[in-house]
């Protein structure tokens, strides 16, 4: 078994990177995961405990070029709360809005969201409709190497992504939308508050003219990981957003879906709340 | 086999504190355990309850999800805290003057999070108390009070 032996809280990205060379690092940033987790026994530390929280590169919510850059750092407040993401972004204030409890939102952060890898979390869905890439760092020589993928790409299994145990996420890039651009975002659960979701959708597109295109769908819990959902974009794209094309896109999307059984719902119930708020969510498009 | 510990340096209620802690522990036991504040509650120990709510550089959280060893160089402040501080004075009054508090387990939480809603949003209506305290459970009060209670404090500030 391996045994926590050291404690480190770097303050620059290169010390950081440097610690992972090792790969047996835990890595702490918000800790609303970690420390239950860990105090319950359901994570074991590795060598490293590194707490990130004194990396200056990793925070903060910048325009660079026709990006967004959200560092990984930041918390879930910051970014409900921030005037460019409220501008361009709002399917994830939405979801941010929706995510657990203020004492939560204030401490989780979108790094720790992104690297938990759960099927259900809440800002995964609209970052995946808003086209977000996951930018990485390491020092597989002796310098700094960064690099990025589509967050699409990113989940392999509930907890499991393609960050190898060397790398660092270091934020998010998300295209600033153009004009005529639409983002919705739903989540539901049984309780506004401190609930994982039974299921969540995530749509945005543009819309002009009643016809929606570059459409992006996502769904939460409902597969093993946050689903892009490819056979409903397409019964979408470049149609014009009627009744029909709506309901037709629900149906796929029902099909498209699969969910489990588990303490929250049904497969059977998750697969029925696809179809029905996908309708709802569309029809909000469209009206 | 000895735990790993780790030195820290934070400041506490206004003042500077030195201490050795269990890199493990959890901020909500080096309150308590280590310092001796026992004004925040345990309640679950997984962020559903909000009873060990404290604020850490101006933003409530639940000291139960975070690492002790993360408090080093950062400003703590718990429900101890605020015993001479005027806003929660007005607080503690407009809980006995509602009857806000039963058994009171839920209440020094219920007050740090009040406190930081009210720093944020000054007059709050009813409905931003509640999403403001949805992350509290109050098993007796049926939450009425607390909320009329909070919203009370916020419209005579």
């Amino acid at each position: 078994m391996t045994e926590l032996k050291h404690y480190f809280a770097p303050t620059s990205l290169d010390q950081a990177v440097e610690c992972l060379k090792d790969g047996d690092v835990t890595i702490l940033a918000g800790g609303t995961d970690l420390t239950p987790q860990s105090q319950a026994g359901r994570i074991k530390f590795k060598h490293t405990l590194m707490n990130i929280r004194h990396i200056p590169q990793l925070s903060g919510i910048t325009l660079e070029g026709d990006e967004i850059r959200i560092g990984a750092l930041t918390t879930i407040t910051e970014i409900m709360e921030h005037p460019l993401v409220k501008q361009h972004l709002p399917a994830l204030v939405e979801a941010c809005d929706h995510f657990a409890s203020d004492q939560i939102r204030n401490a989780g952060t979108i790094g720790g969201n992104i690297c938990n890898a759960s099927p259900a979390g809440d800002t995964l869905i609209p970052l995946l409709v808003l086209d977000a890439r996951v930018e990485l760092a390491s020092m597989p020589e002796d310098k700094l190497y960064r690099h990025s993928m589509p967050l699409s790409t990113f989940f392999v299994g509930p907890g499991k992504t393609r960050k190898s145990l060397c790398e660092l996420v270091t934020c998010v890039r998300i295209p600033v939308p153009g004009a005529g651009h639409v983002s919705r975002f739903y989540k539901h659960g049984t309780r506004p508050a401190l609930d994982i979701s039974t299921i969540s959708i995530g749509v945005a597109g543009n819309y002009r003219d009643g016809v929606l295109s570059q459409v992006r769908v996502a769904f939460g819990a409902v597969a093993p990981t946050p689903l892009r959902a490819e056979l409903t974009e397409q019964a979408l794209e470049g149609r014009r957003l009627d009744a029909a094309a709506i309901e037709n896109a629900a149906a796929i999307a029902r099909d498209e879906v699969n969910p489990i059984d588990d303490v929250r719902a049904s497969a059977w119930y998750r697969k029925e709340m696809i179809h029905n708020m996908t309708k709802r969510v569309l029809e909000n498009v469209s009206a | 086999m000895s735990a790993l510990k780790h030195d820290i340096e934070f400041t506490l209620n206004g003042v500077k504190r030195k201490l050795t802690v269990d890199v493990t522990m959890n901020a909500l036991d080096m309150l308590r355990d280590a310092i001796g504040l026992t004004g925040t509650k345990y309640g679950c120990g997984e962020g559903e309850c909000g009873a060990c709510t404290i604020q850490v550089d101006g933003v409530s959280l639940n000291s139960c999800l975070m690492f002790a060893v993360d408090c080093n160089g950062r400003d703590v402040t718990t429900i101890e805290g605020l015993a001479n501080d005027p806003r929660a004075d007005a607080l503690r009054d407009a809980f006995v003057e509602h009857g806000a508090v039963q058994c009171g387990f839920c209440t020094p939480g219920m007050v740090m999070q009040a406190d930081h809603l009210l720093h944020k949003h000054g007059h709050p209506d009813e409905a931003c108390v509640k999403r403001g305290l949805e992350g509290n459970l109050c098993r007796c009060t049926g939450y009425k009070k607390i909320v009329d209670a909070v919203v009370a404090c916020g419209a005579t500030e």
